[in-house]
């Protein structure tokens, strides 16, 4: 069955680092319609926030550019798209394992996409060297069921 | 971010009171390399108490200054890490190499 799109927004911004807090509470705030948990809401601002600033200091690096925040609202499900027109990623499968980075010198961790694999339930990342990036990212947001 | 220096100890205690993402790390990080190069302390303390928020960007800054700290044979610790912080630090495998401690166990807090 075809999954049913409760809501949708989209937002964009300069890739200037003082968005990312920007983007994270608007997809949070927006997520809420869902009625998710503390612990769900954390999970998506801590994706969306390590997205984002991958888009700003790999994506678009020194230069400035526009970064791109959608979201989809299903039926206990929401999906969430961030994408660039930046430099893109040579080597997905290296840049997505565990303490990965070519940002060392900026004390990046390496650890921003296995954080996002971890808090949301999927992840895909589609790329194209000069062209830009594009991560999907799905997570369910559990109903409380109650029982009488 | 407030600065806590505490002279006989030679501790500086950073208590931090940001969202700790990639833009207010880089605010942090050159504050921090400026006290302890002031400074220069025996232990530095990061005090996570007002953290409600955090990224990966929170583990690079850690990172950061336990090296430069460790490099002049001072030591680092974290205090007050709460469960939503500690889940992105376990990732990272830093709570294997800094301790976390409950509280700063000195008797004068001024």
């Amino acid at each position: 069955m075809e999954k049913q799109v409760k809501n949708e927004m989209k937002i964009e911004f300069l890739s200037k680092s003082a968005n990312e807090a920007f983007a994270r509470i608007s997809v949070a705030a927006f997520a809420s319609q869902l009625d998710p948990t503390i612990e769900e809401i954390a999970d998506i601002k801590t994706a969306v926030s390590e997205a984002v600033t991958n888009s700003i200091i790999h994506g678009y690096a020194s230069t400035e550019g526009i970064v791109k925040v959608k979201a989809r609202l299903y039926e206990g499900e929401i999906e969430i798209e961030v994408s660039d027109n930046g430099a893109g990623i040579e080597n997905i499968e290296e840049a997505r394992e565990p303490l990965y980075t070519t940002k060392g010198n900026l004390e990046r961790s390496g650890m921003g996409f296995t954080i996002m694999e971890n808090f949301m339930d999927d992840l895909s990342v589609e790329s194209i060297v000069g062209l830009g990036t594009k991560i999907v990212m799905t997570k369910k947001i559990k109903k409380e069921t109650t029982t009488y | 971010m407030n600065v806590k220096h505490f002279m006989e100890d030679r501790l500086l205690v950073f208590e931090i009171t940001e969202e700790l993402d990639h833009h207010a790390c880089e605010i942090i990080r050159r504050r921090a390399d400026y006290e302890i190069q002031r400074f220069m302390p025996k232990r530095v303390v990061f005090d996570f108490n007002r953290v409600v928020f955090m990224d990966s960007a929170g583990i690079g800054l850690v990172i950061g200054r336990y090296k430069t700290v460790n490099g002049f044979g001072g030591k680092l610790e974290m205090m007050n890490v709460k469960d939503n912080l500690r889940r992105v630090f376990e990732m990272s495998g830093i709570l294997k190499m800094i301790p976390v401690i409950d509280s700063l166990e000195k008797e004068k807090i001024s």
